[in-house]
């Protein structure tokens, strides 16, 4: 998990062109100046990153560094579920 | 109705990134026409473009910034800050609540549009990045200056392919002669060298293999170019009131089109757009001594606006100062009325008419006086700036000298 969350951390400096020491687990995206752009900007790096889809209406409510960890960390336990359940792999995995 | 100064320029070009650097090279007819930095695989036809030389986006924005900022709303943005600073109406009261930007762009924000376009079709990814309504959307540069510099008024772009900044200056001038508004940032921006756009100009078997000759015998084609060029008007009584320098007055604004045809022009359209300015401007043509023509360098554009041009001074074409500017920046298509409108303005303050470059020879289609090579110095009266779209829309712009004249 501290894997997870330090790569999603580097993900969101990077795309908002700040230094990664400046964010932490607990930074909320109003202190980071992240606003509704950015934060759809910082998804799509995200899903680009983990190979996840986030749904849309899950995108409205994320507001902290931690919700976008949890959130993909509990997309990619589903995928890896989806991946035992069926062969070859589901659409949209590679 | 009220009079109209012109009190800030900005100018950004294959010939320097301000007035002051790009100015004095293209009143020498210094050619910024150069080997294009990337020649295409395969090669296009035509190997030269006027391409911004050197041009740091990180010198003029942070990092942040450039996140939702093309290469085309940084040209527009530099250029009217530029503007802005000689005007002296940065952090006034007028600029926030009664100023007006009008913008002009042909295509907005190609690189992103292309860079989504490789993913969708060459990659088969479906996933466009988030950004690229922000970024291609053509008010992009507008709504830059907005923010930038606090302004709330009426602000919005014009895309009338290469007369959009034309379009944009002669309406921010009707606006604020007027009355609506007190003052208008007005002009224009184009970045064209992404490759998708070279291949569409490419197929149009119109742009010169080597440079741009406008007028000239043996003239191949247009160049491209890329650049931005904005102005500031400004309510003549305010601007005297403030003691602002008044760096020419705009004087009248004919817009016109061909309905004829989408690419061939027409003599008939750019002569009413012309007449059309000298009569909003109240003036007679023998007034004008100096015109920054459209002058693509196109076989067919040149001979007809020669034409057009002879059919409104007749005689008196022989004693007109008509030059093509293009032959140095380049045919910045949607800056280029507000790129020529700049220079335009410097030429009537400076009281030189800038070059055609490039120029070889005379072409008995168009029998004008178009200054070869070497500038002319002559005190300027008044001057008119003519863009000529495809689609048939056409655009002119009179200026004139200040302390006007009589």
């Amino acid at each position: 998990m501290d894997a997870l969350a330090a790569k999603v951390m580097a993900v969101i400096a990077k795309t908002q062109r700040i230094p990664p020491e400046t964010l932490s687990i607990d930074s909320s995206f109003e202190e980071l100046k992240i606003d509704s752009l950015d934060g759809i900007n910082i998804i799509f790096a995200v899903e680009n990153e983990f190979s996840v889809n986030i749904p849309d209406e899950g995108v409205q409510n994320l507001k902290t560094v931690r919700q976008v960890v949890d959130g993909v960390h509990s997309l990619l336990l589903q995928k890896a579920e989806l991946l035992q359940k069926t062969e070859p792999p589901a659409p949209g995995a590679a | 109705m009220n009079r109209v100064a012109v009190t800030g320029v900005g100018l950004l070009c294959s010939l320097g990134q301000s007035v002051s650097e790009a100015w004095p090279r293209i009143a020498a007819g210094e050619c910024g026409i150069r080997p294009l930095s990337d020649p295409g695989t395969p090669p296009y036809k035509f190997q030269a473009g006027a391409q911004v030389q050197n041009f740091d986006p990180l010198r003029h924005f942070t990092e942040k910034d450039l996140i939702v900022l093309e290469r085309f709303a940084q040209f527009a943005a530099v250029a009217a800050r530029e503007a802005v600073a000689q005007s002296g109406l940065a952090g006034s009261s007028i600029l926030a609540e009664e100023t007006a930007i009008i913008t002009g762009t042909s295509v907005g924000g190609q690189f992103t549009e292309e860079e989504g376009y490789l993913r969708l079709y060459r990659e088969n990814n479906p996933r466009v990045s988030p950004l690229t309504i922000p970024r291609t959307m053509s008010n992009a540069g507008a709504s830059r200056i907005s923010s930038e510099f606090g302004i709330r008024g009426p602000v919005y772009t014009v895309s009338t392919a290469c007369s959009s900044s034309n379009h944009a200056v002669g309406q921010a001038f009707h606006m604020v002669r007027s009355g609506q508004v007190m003052a208008a940032i007005a002009g224009g921006s184009e970045a064209v060298f992404s490759e998708g756009l070279l291949r569409a100009w490419e197929a149009m078997r119109v742009v010169s293999p080597d440079t741009c000759r406008p007028f000239s015998a043996g003239r191949r084609g247009l160049s491209l170019g890329e650049g931005a060029g904005m102005l500031v008007l400004e309510n003549w009584d305010h601007a005297t009131e403030r003691g602002a320098d008044r760096l020419a007055e705009v004087i009248g604004f004919g817009m016109s089109s061909d309905a004829h045809h989408i690419t061939q022009p027409s003599v008939e359209g750019p002569k009413r757009a012309m007449k059309w300015a000298l009569r909003d401007a109240g003036i007679q043509p023998n007034r004008v001594d100096y015109i920054n023509a459209h002058g693509t360098g196109t076989l067919a554009n040149d001979s007809m606006e020669a034409e057009a041009i002879w059919s409104v001074w007749q005689q008196d074409s022989a004693r007109l100062l008509v030059s093509s500017t293009k032959s140095m920046h380049g045919h910045t298509l949607g800056a280029a009325g507000a790129v020529e409108a700049v220079i335009t303005v410097m030429a009537l303050r400076h009281g030189i008419a800038p070059p055609t470059a490039g120029f070889l020879a005379k072409d008995p289609a168009c029998d004008l006086n178009v200054v070869p090579n070497h500038p002319v110095f002559a005190p300027l009266r008044v001057a008119l700036s003519n863009t000529f779209a495809f689609g048939g829309l056409n655009a002119t712009v009179a200026f004139q000298r200040c302390p006007s004249a009589e």
